[in-house]
């Protein structure tokens, strides 16, 4: 049935508006009578509001409204604590947002929002997550509902037993997701009804979520996602700017849209937690694991738990008898840390990658070959075969492809005149899943086909993704296949997260387009004036779906340069090859994966939130304090795949490229760096300050 | 008092101005409170919405425009100061029917994701690739008194001002290079 | 951002006028640095004197062989200027060095040498700082004080003078001309700026409502092997976390003169002066240059988190006098 659509690069298809700028986002929309709201953070982290006035700020030209938790509508009390927004006076932590000053321009806006006064009773916090932290507790599971601990074999008897041993302490700062975009709304109420164009990565959860907190019918919730200026996990569900958005324009009754700043989503909105793992590797003399232990301690906040899964991707990356995971947690006066591209497996690799480099060392064998001696074909976490598992292709095809063969695993033995020059490499893995999807296909009269999902492109080209496979599935040219998303008045879909959309939503297109065929076909007189359509929803099937260990794998290799004076670190070059299942589009696929490892460069040379004890908050709050990669760190980046089946996948065959890409890209660089300098350094960012001066470099 | 429209302002006399300019090759006259940015001028009374606001403090190059034919960030630029200049935002980029190559570069080398720095890298690129004909060095050009030659390098050094999370930027420099080498 | 008028004065008498008149006005430059921090609050004028479209934007080469440089020229066009390419390459490095594209198309001469700290307290008014509030305490001093000073703070500041451009200028010898509401007057660049002490709300020694009108580059010959070299955090695009500006000139292989300025070290851009006295007459030899910054760096006092910047200054030291003495 195929046209052979998938597989073929083509371009977005929303590219021509997004170069000639006509592409809008949240809060580019016209309408009529349209306010401006600025959101105003707490000054304290923990405490009471003890007094608001407005006085001032309401007597400034242009401001409308000061909406705070004595004035703002009622809101439901559900189970998303953190967007239970100006309902109370409680502070859980800096940088709450406290009041919105709604005003008639955005200028009024921002003044209004300085001039609200508000008095505080503030308590005593803790706000540093510490490895002897007193509230150091296990929780119930860890994100989304992996266990907590797991343990086969007796870890402590077989590391003892081993004659080679690494057991070494990983920290890793806070991260921030820093779309491009910052979280923003435009909200409009009309005869109790909700209209918002809304920066998610998912509309129908954001409905439901408002629908829920506003008490209104979902039904009576319309939420816009046209275009979306990236997410990175950040904006996965409702977050605090719809809510606010949405009370302020009930409050008003007028149109209201609101940004946050780029300095208000510096935790507010989520962001990746600090994590301090110890690892514990044991091998015999041949390089075969024999006992393996990830110990990950990371924090939540006071209001909601999240449990970051630092340690699952240990579950099932390598073999070894005797293993041993666990995760702890501690509440602090903080925001509630949340999603950032791979969660879990993303700062899990950078330990369980490093680590085993340091074992490679330390038992005489290639980084590259240890990871394939303890390579396995049964997942050893669940006990059941992998439905493909290509991590040594994508180890031997990278090696190959990167020029690993010939290296000399020496220390400091490469130099290009004041560079000192490494190169390191490590494993990367990823779930792939799926969730449940509907979809709608309608053919039309003059041979063109609709297909109608609400899933959200927030650059990952959804929209092209899902056309193509559409195409394919209904046996038409692309050309001839119209595609909507992002609003909820289509077909319900999951979100863009997880790598799990092009699975979920291409699943239920393609059942949509099979039915319509099926229709079409008892249709010999042609399609009616009033079109066909067929719907599909997959809950059933997805659900039926047995559980099977499913991963798509890769290989990242870095080669990074290291100023042998100033410490400072460059990357050369980085490539790595992936098994992802089936490539529905080599454009966009590829921009995704090289999206992905950049995103590890930046965790491993540049990004860090530096926190205040004192006030709680991260004080490198804007993008020139708090470094993101940019484009003269990025002198080569590559990323291959392999042709891979897997037919116990879904309907499309693909395995999720989203996250993929930054596993392990941060301990291929600091294994690289390693290698360049002989300097282990065991907490990110590797910045030149932890470089300069050391004796290796001298 | 109005907000939205084109001539709203949320504040007295003293403290508004009526300024003309032009945008894309129109004058526009406008009456602006005085902190209004040409960001916001554009975004929030001229319905240009294609600069965007990814920082309004300079720092990620999202909001770049050409004033007078050169790239600036116009988060940073009041509107009032720019009485008889010349703004070319991402809107006026294309031609009346076809893209400019620049643009059409950005999309055949998908030098772009979710597409909110996309603006601000076309205008950036285009002011930078003016910059390079002109003559101008950059901080990774050896010879300060030769002509610069466009590498990689230079393109990547010149383009550092605009962020992009997605991190296109292999991309980007591939569609500047070859924007570059076909003029 | 507290309302303000806006004012186009119509020559330089009548900028410096209205600043004398309007206890809250401020001079608008490029704006890179002044709007910012109206945005966030630190600083709220009530009328902006937008001294752009004064005729101060030309580049003259002086009789004596110098250079006068306008203080409304663009950090761009200077750093392309063919004189400051060639007689002047740190200057030039400097201001490449320096910001993005956009910002050094916008930034001008003067603004760019009175642009504030970038220390993250000073640009939060949720926190501590005595510069932007005097008498609020120094937050930066016990707390995440990385890129901040190593010498020549204070209890009550550590921040650091943010610029490139006015390092160069430093090494260079560089005289400011202003405009003060008394007339013009002459300020060599290594008095304009003050160290923090008690008062680090007070950046210059200009009177309030000075307007520089023009930066004036002595003539220097030696400074044909000059340059800039700037440590940050990521490959472009960011400030310093050390930066020094050198001019080297060689009688042989004997220092016959030298000039060395460093930046991100102290709350105004470091003229290396016993660094450049330990230099000078003697022998050059990279080891020469490292005894001689760490004559210089001897009574660095580093903070908490950044104890770096003294091998990280000490090493940049000698790798710019290392080149300049090998080209």
């Amino acid at each position: 049935m195929s046209t052979g659509a998938v597989g073929r690069a083509y371009p977005r298809l929303e590219g021509r508006e997004k170069v000639t700028g006509t592409a809008r986002y949240a809060v580019e929309y016209p309408v009529d009578g349209i306010t401006y709201g600025w959101a105003v953070p707490s000054a304290v982290v923990r405490g009471r509001i003890t007094r608001v006035d407005t006085t001032q700020a309401l007597a400034s030209p242009g401001v409308l409204a000061v909406v705070h938790h004595g004035n703002a509508p009622r809101l439901a009390p559900g189970p998303e604590p953190e967007l239970w927004l100006l309902q109370e006076p409680a502070v859980h932590y800096r940088g709450q947002y406290v009041a919105v000053v709604v005003a008639t321009s955005l200028e009024a806006a921002r003044e209004g929002a300085r001039l609200v006064r508000i008095d505080y009773d503030a308590g005593p916090h803790s706000t540093v997550l510490t490895d002897d932290h007193p509230g150091l507790y296990q929780p119930d599971h860890v994100n989304p509902s992996y266990p907590t601990d797991t343990a086969e074999g007796d870890f402590d008897a077989g590391y003892a037993a081993a004659p080679v041993r690494v057991d070494v302490t990983y920290r890793t700062p806070a991260y921030h997701n820093n779309p491009m975009e910052p979280h923003a709304t435009t909200a409009q109420w009309r005869d109790g009804r909700l209209l918002v164009h809304d920066s998610n990565q998912g509309a129908t959860s954001v409905r439901a979520t408002l629908a829920e907190l506003f008490e209104v019918p979902p039904e009576s919730v319309r939420v816009v996602a046209q275009h979306v200026g990236g997410g990175f996990g950040s904006k996965g569900y409702a977050k605090a700017a719809v809510v606010l958005t949405a009370l302020a324009a009930r409050h008003v009754d007028r149109p209201v849209k609101l940004a946050l700043t780029r300095q208000q989503i510096f935790g507010p909105i989520g962001y990746r937690t600090p994590t301090i793992q110890r690892v514990r590797l044991a091998a015999d003399a041949d390089g075969r694991l024999t006992a393996i232990c990830h110990d990950a301690i990371s924090q939540t906040s006071t209001i909601r738990e999240f449990a970051e899964q630092t340690a699952v991707y240990t579950r099932s990356m390598y073999a070894a008898p005797h293993r041993r995971t666990t995760h702890r947690l501690v509440r602090l006066d903080v925001p509630t840390p949340f999603w950032m591209r791979a969660p879990g497996e993303c700062p899990g690799a950078y330990a369980l990658e490093s680590a085993m480099d340091e074992l490679a060392l330390a038992v005489g064998i290639d980084p590259v070959e240890l990871r394939i001696r303890n390579d396995t074909e049964v997942d050893p976490d669940q006990g059941r075969p992998f439905t493909s598992r290509n991590l040594v292709a994508c180890l031997r095809e990278g090696a190959q492809r990167f020029g690993w063969t010939d290296r000399d695993p020496t220390p400091r033995a490469r130099r290009d005149g004041r560079w000192l020059i490494g190169t390191g490499m490590a494993g990367s893995s990823y779930p792939a899943r799926a969730r449940p999807s509907s979809a709608r296909a309608t053919a039309r009269p003059d041979g063109s086909f609709l297909v109608q999902i609400n899933a959200t492109d927030i650059g990952t080209g959804a929209r092209t993704a899902i056309w193509q496979v559409a195409a394919d599935a209904l046996g038409v040219p692309p050309e001839r296949v119209e595609i909507h998303i992002g609003d909820t008045a289509l077909p319900t879909a999951p979100l863009a997260g997880g790598s799990m959309g092009t699975a979920s939503w291409s699943w239920a297109v393609i059942r949509a387009a099979q039915t319509l065929r099926e229709k079409l076909q008892d249709l010999p007189g042609g399609v009616p004036a009033d079109d066909v359509s067929a719907d599909a929803d997959t809950t059933d099937e997805v659900g039926g779906q047995p559980t099977l260990p499913r991963y798509a794998y890769g290989a990242q290799f870095a080669e990074v340069r290291v100023d042998a004076d100033t410490g400072e670190v460059r990357l050369n070059r980085m490539l790595g090859v992936f098994a992802a299942g089936r490539v529905v589009n080599p454009t966009t696929a590829r921009s995704q994966l090289i999206g992905g490892m950049t995103m590890g460069l930046s965790m491993a040379l540049h990004e860090e939130g530096l926190l205040d004890e004192r006030y709680g908050d991260w004080v490198n709050h804007d993008l020139a304090t708090y470094h993101i990669t940019g484009c003269a760190d990025v002198e080569s980046v590559e990323a291959y795949w392999l042709d891979e089946h897997d037919d116990e996948l879904n309907p499309a065959g693909v395995k999720g490229i989203g996250e993929i890409g930054i596993v392990g890209a941060a301990a291929a660089i600091a294994n690289a760096v390693h290698h360049a300098t002989g300097v282990r350094v065991r907490d990110l960012p590797i910045r030149l300050d932890k470089l300069v001066g050391t004796s290796s470099l001298a | 008092m109005q907000g939205g429209g084109e001539n709203a302002t949320t504040t007295d006399e003293r403290h508004s101005s009526r300024v003309t300019f032009e945008v894309n090759g129109s004058s526009r006259e406008v009456t602006l409170d005085n902190r209004t940015t040409l960001l916001d001028a554009l975004r929030e009374h001229l319905d240009l919405t294609g600069a965007k606001k990814g920082c309004d403090h300079g720092q990620c190059g999202s909001c770049t425009v050409l004033l007078d034919g050169r790239r600036v960030k116009s988060c940073l630029v009041f509107a009032v100061t720019l009485e008889g200049r010349s703004v070319v935002s991402v809107e006026g980029l294309a031609g009346p029917d076809e893209l400019s190559p620049l643009q059409a570069a950005f999309i055949a080398h998908d030098a772009f994701q979710c597409g909110y720095c996309t603006p601000g890298q076309l205008c950036s690129a285009r002011g930078m690739l003016d910059e390079v004909a002109r003559g101008w060095p950059s901080a990774v050009t050896d010879d300060l008194s030769a002509p610069a030659e466009l590498t990689d390098a230079e393109i990547r050094e010149r383009m550092a001002g605009n962020l992009c999370r997605c991190a296109a930027y292999p991309h980007i420099v591939a569609a500047v290079r070859e924007t570059a080498a076909a003029s | 951002m507290r309302a303000f008028r806006y004012h186009r004065p119509a020559d330089v008498a009548d900028a410096v006028a209205v600043l004398a008149a309007e206890p809250q006005a401020a001079y608008l430059g490029g704006g890179t640095n002044l709007v910012d921090l109206m945005k966030l609050g630190v600083q709220r004028p009530d009328v902006l004197v937008d001294v752009t479209r004064l005729p101060l934007d030309t580049v003259e080469e002086a009789p004596d062989g110098g250079l006068r440089i306008g203080a409304t020229v663009r950090n761009s066009d200077l750093a392309a200027h063919p004189t400051v390419r060639r007689d002047y390459p740190v200057l030039a490095r400097a201001l490449l060095a320096a910001a993005s594209g956009q910002l050094r198309n916008m930034a001008t001469t003067g603004g760019n040498l009175l642009q504030r700290t970038r220390c993250v307290y000073f640009q939060d008014t949720g926190k501590a700082c005595n510069k932007r509030e005097p008498g609020s305490g120094c937050a930066a001093l016990h707390g995440q004080n990385r890129d901040l000073a190593v010498l020549d703070w204070s209890e009550q500041c550590v921040a650091t003078h943010p610029s490139d451009l006015a390092v160069a200028l430093t090494a260079l010898d560089t005289v400011v001309e202003v405009h003060e509401p008394d007339g013009p007057r002459d300020v060599p660049i290594t008095a304009l700026y003050r160290s923090p002490g008690t008062h680090p709300e007070r950046e210059t020694t200009l009177a309030r409502g000075t307007l520089i009108t023009a930066v004036r580059l002595p003539p220097l010959p030696a400074a044909r092997r000059s340059t800039y070299v700037k440590v940050r955090d990521r490959a472009s695009f960011a400030f310093a976390v050390g930066s020094v500006a050198a001019v080297l000139d060689l009688d042989g292989d004997v220092v016959r003169d030298v000039r060395l300025a460093y930046g991100a070290v102290a709350h105004r851009p470091w003229r290396a002066y016993r660094a450049e006295e330990a230099l000078r007459g003697r022998p050059f030899s990279p080891e020469l240059a490292a005894r001689a910054a760490d004559a210089e760096l001897a009574e660095a006092r580093p903070l908490r988190h950044n104890g770096f910047k003294v091998p990280l200054t000490r090493a940049i030291t000698v790798r710019a006098l290392s080149e300049l003495a090998s080209s």
